[in-house]
């Protein structure tokens, strides 16, 4: 009986200690979509933060892809459960932005929090995105890419082409998929995130509208305008690809990325993070080239980013609330954006971080991984290359990827398709426009 | 004869109900009310502001043809799920019900898909038919049929359905071999001496005994091919191509939870609320009448 009191007693004080240890430190929660070599990676900068000092805690769960951990934030919060931090990717930044109230703005946090924090250190084509017009940083860019072109040498020999060949219009790529459907390989042509890189990048690169009041920057009251004669002209050349078995669909997100890291897709359209996996799994000698367009002599805009930014949520401590400044001002440090960018393939997302890497030779050592970054910044941004900023996107995204589809079947064409996910994104925005006046 | 039992004073017979009225008030009346209260706002994703909107939701939707798309994938989906598991079901429990040796093993063997999760049983399908490494496609590809579901949609449809009614044989099959062997054999063998061939046999007696069993079968597949296949859609096409997968049910969470329009979500299910209470009725007013118990 007294050994069962002492044993009783000494947990009591275990639990006392533990108890004010755990107190002690501030405890905060992020939810993220990243699996995989990327979630791994991402449990690296944790862990580096929480041994670099000893008030905070980051605890971090992945909640299923970047739609299902935007979701699962919105419906937590609605329950009054969500996390300090939540990841949202690029097209769920205009719903974060309309909810007011829903989180804390950058700037706000780190003043709050009487942190160090110089938002012009990062690269303005990024920032931009989850900035007001009115110059105020709401979000914190935390992973960037661009979409480019990835080919795959081995393959291209196969074909009997110079996989050294330029490949900086469509037509040049229309021409080589020619010759790698005449020699009998499968699958000469694939992409990931259509949309993305078929109508969104496709209209900044060639500078014209994705939608109406720049983009959706200046205004709620926003169209889209992605049926010109340009977009039409190629999303029926990919229609016509699918149709004569150049292009093979795979899937609406990055499925395509499979088929190419297996070595069986000749030229690939994907985000410049495909970098990673495919570094990682290639067992064929690839290359990295822009994005094609059309024209032969007028020299493309910009391309624009994909990816996601960490939002502070509102209704938490001030305790707490400080935690979140000082681990975003951590992530945004030099040496960690470095190697989030040398490690992943996504955009250097501080301009400190982009030289940093320049002058350790990464680029010269890695041909190709520089590209991306001078595709988003060779000109001057306008109003069609700064970025989208549309309502209930990732509905619309959907729509977009529903009209493709048949177009790559057949059963539709381009001006059919493209015509009709207008008018049915429109109808969205129109609904946004009055949920969020 | 009907009996009925009389109690004495209210407390007790309200005591004995109280129990279902509580959980059908918990997990019907007040989800429902929520349903048809929510259908008549637009709230933003968040809940920090909502409109009254009265009925624009309904006319939202009733002016999606992609809605009124939906209505047809979900008669086209359930048909052929209800349908072709019934029938598989029936055909195997009839040759199961005339083994004469080693049917505990088959009976077993057969019931067994019954205990997969639809989801799983959506991952395995996919695994199968999965463009880049799956044995049903590769072999399909060497007999010269292109399959792609991803961008197919009657492929799509195809294998949904065959993900959907796989389990679903199962539970037919367990039902459908318990009414034949309800079935008297001495109406049978009578039958036969009277030189009825097995077809006559079938059609004039086995089928009208077991038309409870069937009507049953019926309505539970209909509930089940309507709102327990989600598991497996979500799995293999979420709802694609072209929305050419999306069934009514799928399509109250695609919007609602994958697309934050919680008002239009809600007016779906009440439309769905309203449709499936038509359905019950016509099916117990019409169908049970010709049901022979």
């Amino acid at each position: 009986m007294k050994h069962l009191k002492a044993i009783i007693a000494s947990i009591a004080l275990f639990a006392m200690f533990a108890g004010t240890s755990l107190q002690a430190k501030v405890e905060i929660q992020w939810w993220h979509a990243f699996g995989g070599r990327l979630g791994e990676l991402l449990d690296e900068q944790v862990n580096k933060f929480n041994a670099s000092q000893n008030k905070y805690t980051v605890v971090h769960t992945r909640k299923g892809n970047y739609s299902e951990t935007l979701n699962a934030g919105i419906a937590a919060f609605r329950a009054g459960q969500h996390p300090n931090i939540l990841m949202v990717f690029e097209v769920g930044t205009a719903s974060l932005m309309a909810a007011k109230g829903a989180y804390v703005p950058m700037y706000q946090l780190m003043k709050d929090a009487g942190q160090k924090f110089n938002p012009n250190g990062f690269v303005s084509a990024v920032s931009g995105y989850y900035t007001t017009t009115d110059g105020k940083m709401l979000s914190m860019p935390y992973n960037s890419s661009t979409p480019v072109l990835w080919v795959n040498k081995d393959l291209m020999k196969k074909a009997g082409l110079d996989p050294e060949m330029d490949l900086s219009t469509w037509k040049r790529v229309g021409n080589a998929l020619d010759a790698a459907k005449a020699k009998g390989i499968d699958m000469p042509f694939c992409t990931c995130w259509h949309s993305w890189v078929h109508l969104e990048n496709f209209s900044a690169y060639h500078n014209i509208p994705f939608a109406t009041k720049a983009n959706g920057f200046a205004g709620l009251d926003t169209e889209l305008a992605f049926n010109s004669p340009v977009h039409i002209k190629h999303i029926q050349t990919l229609g016509k690809w699918a149709q004569e078995g150049k292009f093979k669909y795979m899937g609406r997100r990055n499925e395509a990325g499979k088929n190419f890291r297996a070595g069986e897709c000749m030229l690939m359209t994907e985000s410049s993070a495909g970098y990673a996996g495919i570094k990682k799994e290639a067992k064929f000698e690839f290359g990295i080239r822009h994005l094609p367009y059309y024209g032969a002599t007028e020299a493309p805009q910009n391309t624009i980013i994909g990816g996601s930014s960490l939002w502070a949520l509102s209704g938490k401590s001030k305790e707490e609330n400080k935690a979140t400044a000082a681990f975003l001002a951590f992530l945004s440090k030099t040496d960690i954006q470095a190697k989030w960018h040398q490690d992943t393939g996504y955009l250097g997302v501080t301009t400190a971080a982009a030289k940093k890497t320049k002058s350790s030779g990464f680029y010269k050592a890695n041909p190709g991984t520089d590209l991306a970054g001078i595709q988003m910044m060779r000109n001057k941004v306008t109003q069609n290359s700064k970025g989208l900023r549309l309502g209930s996107f990732d509905q619309i995204r959907g729509i977009i990827d529903e009209e493709m589809e048949g177009v790559y079947s057949g059963k539709k064409t381009a001006q059919v398709a493209l015509d009709s996910a207008v008018r049915r994104g429109n109808v969205l925005l129109r609904r946004f426009e009055r949920a969020n006046k | 004869m009907e009996k009925r039992v009389f109690f004495k004073g209210w407390w007790l017979p309200a005591l004995l109900v109280a129990p279902q009225l509580l959980i059908s008030f918990v997990f019907f009346f007040y989800p429902s009310g929520q349903a048809i209260w929510n259908s008549l706002f637009l709230p933003d994703p968040f809940g920090l502001k909502t409109e009254f909107v009265g009925l624009d939701n309904f006319r939202f939707l009733l002016s999606d043809p992609y809605y009124l798309a939906s209505f047809k994938t979900t008669v086209i989906f359930s048909t052929a799920v209800s349908v072709s598991s019934m029938a598989l079901g029936l055909y195997l429990a009839a040759l199961a019900d005339r083994l004469i040796k080693g049917a505990g093993v088959y009976q077993t063997l057969l019931i067994w898909p019954y205990a997969i999760a639809p989801a799983i049983a959506g991952v395995l399908w996919l695994f199968m038919f999965n463009g880049n490494i799956g044995l049903a496609s590769y072999y399909l590809k060497a007999l010269g049929y292109e399959w792609n579901h991803t961008l197919k949609g009657d492929q799509a449809m195809f294998l949904v359905i065959l993900a959907s009614s796989w389990g679903r044989i199962s539970y037919n099959f367990l039902f459908f071999l318990a009414g034949l062997q309800a079935i008297p054999k001495s109406i049978i063998e009578a039958a036969a001496i009277d030189g009825a061939s097995f077809w006559k046999r079938f059609g004039t007696i086995v089928i009208p005994l077991l038309s409870p069993i069937t009507f049953f079968l019926l309505v539970v597949n209909i509930v089940y091919a309507f709102f327990d296949t989600f598991g497996v859609i979500h799995t293999i096409t979420s709802g694609g191509p072209e929305q050419s997968t999306t069934i009514l049910v799928y399509k109250v969470f695609s919007d609602g939870f994958v697309s934050q329009d919680l008002g239009s979500s809600a007016a779906q299910s009440v439309i769905l609320l309203v449709l499936v209470g038509i359905l019950t009725v016509i099916q117990f007013k019409y169908i049970e009448r010709k049901v022979h118990y």
